[in-house]
């Protein structure tokens, strides 16, 4: 029995803007139905339209049926008794459902009171069961913290503590791990876990992560510009997609393990204001033929477990590599050991404390110790406010650091001269993380791309054949030139961002996050670009990025780091293998994996507790509080030494590229 | 579907390289920022009509004097104080002055006193304000100690110390009068730029070594144009209008010339029973405030970002970043 079916759904939002073109679904009681889609897919406005929460002026037409009733068409206050009753809702942004002014106790007991007419103690008591469930440590004292007292990863927990506090039927989550480092998306997908069980409730998970899906659906829903592409049961989905599309997705993701290359889908989705005639992934379909234009399909049978696919050449995908097949890696030329090649880029026992108006100083970079050499790319990982950017900002600064010392192409950044600086910046580029902010609204693509060459005094016909001949490095047309930032998608105007770091042909490029912002299809597109540009112009690289997955793919070396210090750095293939550090062992079984059969038989040691504030560590081994190994110790006399002593960098094992900062680190032969 | 069909199948497709023959092409071929600005302004009904009403308030003004049979210092000993007729259009005052030809005076002074301080004060303000906010440091803190002391002399008293200095040189008060509008609006700016200067681009003009004033000029002051113009098109009015105050006390425009806020304030005591020593000077005095704030709103849609030629909905970040802090 399906406690939630939606059948034919539209949603139009004015000016007709289609963001929902037919969707039906039906989840039953204890399913959780994962819902995956690129950016502007329209999960979102699927979410809203079944809780009856689309923005005024939205035109909903079709079908929601909750256990049998109707829900389109009903009035707001009918809709709100249902809301926090029989159906709830886990969003992105936390602080916009919580109310700044009350304690979370108080406003998870309200709710109680307000659906079950429970008294006010009663409903208290059940509001710190309900904190204790979804893990929130000492929940009696913590029932009476108010919102922004907690952290992102807690305040998820919260909004699902308080979505489930009336044991809703139907639960909808949009997004519920957005933003969230993968450490503490996998102790929120426990969670929901967790809060399914407890409850019963059929869930529908909307993301654009596969990797979330896998490990929690039990059937999976694929959208494509309002339509619903594919579903099928999960391993079916995984193992045995047949739609183009849904191939295509997967063969985008990066891996952890390293197995496959990523292969990007070209081109972008097309615009929800004028949806293609036919089926809308033709344009970028590898085996469209010609009635795909004209016709749109509808979801048919094509696998056992209710498996449907919205395709005309299902024939064609029957065998999956011929769909999107993979392509080479860029050949780079044969390079010389790494202690032969020149070092392009040293950082030693760099510091940047800020200075806090309140409260001691926040060690944002405390002693960070590292190199790049030419033709190489290091990666730098870690949780989010480690300290990556901040360590990016102090390189490109150009100036004398708070401590430490920067090298850059063999100058030592304390001693130049501002003519010196502005000569070494050729060298030294940098792409920012979001494409569109680091783009001045107000500049067309071709004035932004002409800037750092009138700047360093190149004349003016060279810079209009430099700007033409930059859109084509990157793969952007010549139309492009005379577009705003806001007239790009976001792969083109991340290309924008790329092109111009080359403008002015450096050697080195510092990457933050370079595609953290992109949706999977396009961040493949962007990785398989920027390799091919190290290979051709003999580029160095020093990559961040909080997804390891991504780095697997681009990094040579990879450096780990924690509150503002290095953990582990050495070579990718060796450090992914066998991590020595436990902090990076953590962060790879955090890595959600798009493969559902492995991904239930993981053994996994979920890292517990927050990314730590970054104030003043914690005397002895920064990462003890959170340290499993250092749970494990027996030994009294081991345990001390991660207490007392701050662990440095050292190396293991002299014949092997590979130095830990912890007293206990595994073999790492 | 906006083009997206031809879009490049990443650099394996293309095989592009260095120079690779694409050089003999010829340069791209795009309107330059300037024509394109003068377009857009042609294209704005807001900015076309302001921009015309000041055209003619401006005719009116210069022209005037021309074929007005009377000047605004001669007196008519046989019509004191008489409503508008074909000998004069606008009628006489009690002293027997033809009001049409002060009016129209008036009108020079106050259209040039009101625009040039405007400009002069919005100007000054947005680089005070753009150079302490992007700099910081000393500077920061030597702008700011000049703009509270500005603000807290009474510039009424200032000015009408000075005046006698200026020795009826009327065009000497709009640099007076600039230098007392601005502080406000400078803390205003540097405001703004202290969030501008973390923003992204900024900095990545920064580390693409373009330099400090450059990038004051390219990306700092031109994302402030809304504040700047709103700014301006009501300095417009304070101006004339602080003049006209000035003018009262006898500090500023002195008689037998004479300016809008000089006739509108003699008139306004008598507006009931003489409303042609009044009704004029008030009317285009409003005429002039409309066409500046349409001139002002018609820029400012043109120079929107959000409005050009592409809109398309951009995806959300999923990770917001702030650069920065404190540097
Ligand atoms: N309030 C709104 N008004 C107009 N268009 C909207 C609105 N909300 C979303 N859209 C558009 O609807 C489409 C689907 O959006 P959304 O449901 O948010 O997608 P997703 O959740 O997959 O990112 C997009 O093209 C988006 O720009
Ligand atoms: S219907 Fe045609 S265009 Fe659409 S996915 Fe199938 S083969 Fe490709
Ligand atoms: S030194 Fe101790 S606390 Fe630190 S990482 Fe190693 S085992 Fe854990
Ligand atoms: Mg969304």
């Amino acid at each position: 029995m399906s406690v939630l079916t939606v059948r034919d759904l539209h949603v139009t939002y004015p000016p007709g803007v289609r963001a929902v073109r037919g969707i039906s679904l039906e989840v039953g009681a204890g399913e959780v139905l994962g819902v995956v889609g690129e950016s502007g897919s329209g999960k979102t406005a699927l979410a809203l339209a079944v809780l009856g929460l689309s923005p005024s002026g939205a035109d909903v037409r079709g079908s929601v049926r909750l256990r049998g009733r109707e829900l389109v068409g009903r009035s707001d206050a009918e809709m709100s008794l249902l809301r926090g009753r029989d159906i709830a809702m886990v969003f992105q942004d936390p602080l916009s459902a919580l109310t700044p002014v009350h304690t979370v106790g108080d406003q998870i007991a309200e709710t109680i009171r307000v659906h079950a007419g429970a008294t006010r103690r009663a409903a208290r008591t059940r509001a710190v069961e309900l904190l204790d469930l979804v893990g929130i440590p000492d929940a009696p004292r913590r029932a009476r913290a108010y919102p922004h007292e907690f952290s992102g990863g807690m305040r998820r927990r919260v909004m699902i503590a308080m979505a489930i506090a009336n044991d809703p039927v139907a639960l909808v989550a949009d997004e519920p791990t957005g933003g969230l480092d993968v450490t503490v998306q996998a102790q929120i997908l426990d969670v929901l876990r967790v809060a399914r069980e407890a409850t019963g409730a059929a869930v529908l998970l909307i993301t654009h992560d596969l990797g979330v899906v896998a490990g929690v659906a039990d059937r999976v829903m694929v959208m494509y510009a309002g339509r619903a592409v594919e579903t099928a049961p999960v391993d079916q989905i995984y193992h045995r997609p047949r739609m183009p599309y849904t191939i295509g997705l997967l063969r985008s993701l990066p891996r952890a393990d390293g197995t496959v290359r990523p292969v990007p889908i070209d081109g972008a989705p097309p615009s929800a204001s004028a949806p293609p005639a036919g089926c809308a992934f033709a344009p970028r379909c590898p085996v469209a033929l010609a009635r795909c234009g004209d016709t749109v399909p509808e979801p048919a049978p094509v696998g056992p477990g209710g498996h449907r696919a919205a395709c005309f050449n299902i024939e064609a995908t029957a065998d999956l590599d011929a769909v999107f097949p993979h392509r080479p890696a860029a050949r780079r030329p044969e390079a010389p050991a790494r202690h032969r090649r020149p070092v392009v880029l040293q950082v030693e026992d760099l510091v940047r404390h800020y200075r806090q108006r309140r409260g001691g100083p926040v060690h944002a970079v405390d002693g960070v110790t590292f190199d790049v050499r030419a033709g190489e790319t290091l990666g730098l990982a870690g949780e989010s406010g480690c300290g990556k950017t901040t360590v990016l900002m102090e390189i490109l600064r150009l100036a004398r650091p708070q401590r430490g010392r920067i090298t850059v192409f063999g100058e030592d950044t304390a001693a130049l001269a501002a003519a010196d600086r502005k000569r070494l910046r050729r060298d030294l580029q940098v792409v920012f993380q979001d494409p569109f902010s680091s783009l001045d609204p107000r500049m067309r693509v071709a004035d932004i791309l002409a800037e750092p060459l009138s700047a360093h005094g190149m004349p003016g016909p060279k810079i209009q054949l430099r700007v033409r001949e930059l859109l084509g490095v990157v793969g952007l047309q010549e139309e492009h030139a005379c577009r705003y930032p806001r007239g790009l998608s976001g792969g083109e105007a991340q290309r924008v961002g790329i092109a111009r770091a080359l403008a002015l042909e450096p050697r080195l490029l510092l990457l933050d996050e370079p595609v953290a912002a992109l949706d999977a299809s396009v961040q493949a597109g962007v990785l398989e670009l920027l390799d091919e540009l190290r290979a051709r112009l003999g580029l160095s690289y020093l990559f961040v990025a909080h997804d390891l997955a991504v780095l697997r793919h681009v990094a040579d070396r990879v450096a780990i780091m924690y509150h503002g210090r290095l953990m582990e750095i050495g070579a990718a293939s060796a450090v992914y293998q066998r991590p020595a550090h436990p902090y990076t062992r953590a962060l790879l079984d955090a890595v959600p994996l798009p493969d559902p059969l492995r991904e239930r038989k993981r053994r996994r040691i979920p890292l517990q507790g927050d990314p730590p504030d970054p104030f003043a560590p914690p005397a002895g081994c920064r990462f003890r509080p959170r340290c499993p190994r250092y749970t494990a110790l027996r030994n009294d006399a081991l345990r001390r030494r991660c207490e007392t002593s701050d662990p440095a960098l050292h190396v293991l094992d002299p014949s092997v590229d590979r130095q830990v900062a912890c007293h206990h680190a595994e073999g790492a032969k | 579907m906006s083009g997206n069909g031809a879009r490049g199948r990443g650099p394996q497709g293309g095989g592009h390289t260095r120079g690779d023959g694409m050089s003999d092409a010829g340069p791209l071929d795009l309107p330059s920022p300037r024509a394109l600005a003068a377009r857009r302004v042609l294209g704005n009904a807001r900015a076309v009509t302001g921009l015309v009403l000041l055209g003619l308030l401006f005719l009116l003004a210069f022209a005037g004097p021309l074929v007005s049979p009377w000047g605004h210092d001669e007196i008519d000993f046989t019509a004191f104080r008489r409503p508008p007729s074909p000998e004069h259009w606008f009628g006489t005052t009690g002293s027997g002055r033809d009001v049409f030809a002060l009016t129209v005076r008036g009108m020079q002074k106050s259209l040039l006193i009101g625009l040039c301080v405007a400009v002069l004060s919005t100007g000054l303000a947005a680089v005070v304000g753009a150079v302490a906010g992007y700099l910081g440091g000393w500077v920061d803190r030597l702008l700011m100690w000049g703009v509270d002391l500005l603000l807290v002399l009474p510039w009424f008293l200032v000015v009408a110390v000075l005046s006698p200095a200026l020795g009826g040189r009327w065009p000497l008060l709009i640099p007076l009068l600039a230098a007392f509008m601005w502080m406000v609006t400078a803390r205003m700016v540097r405001g703004m730029t202290l969030s501008l200067r973390h923003r992204e681009y900024v900095l990545a003009a920064r580390f693409l070594g373009v330099s400090t004033p450059r990038i004051i000029a390219r990306h700092i002051l031109p994302n402030l144009a809304s504040l700047l113009i709103v700014d301006a098109s009501l300095g417009v009015s304070v101006a004339i209008i602080a003049e006209s105050a000035l003018s009262y006390f006898g500090y500023g425009v002195r008689p037998p010339d004479t300016s809008l806020g000089t006739l509108i304030a003699d008139g306004s005591g008598t507006a009931l029973a003489y409303p042609w020593l009044f009704g004029f000077a008030g009317g285009l005095l409003v005429l002039i405030v409309v066409a500046v704030n349409l001139t002002g709103d018609g820029l400012r849609d043109v120079l929107d970002p959000a409005a050009p030629q592409h809109p398309r909905p951009r995806p959300r970040p999923r990770t917001p970043r702030r650069y920065g802090g404190r540097t």
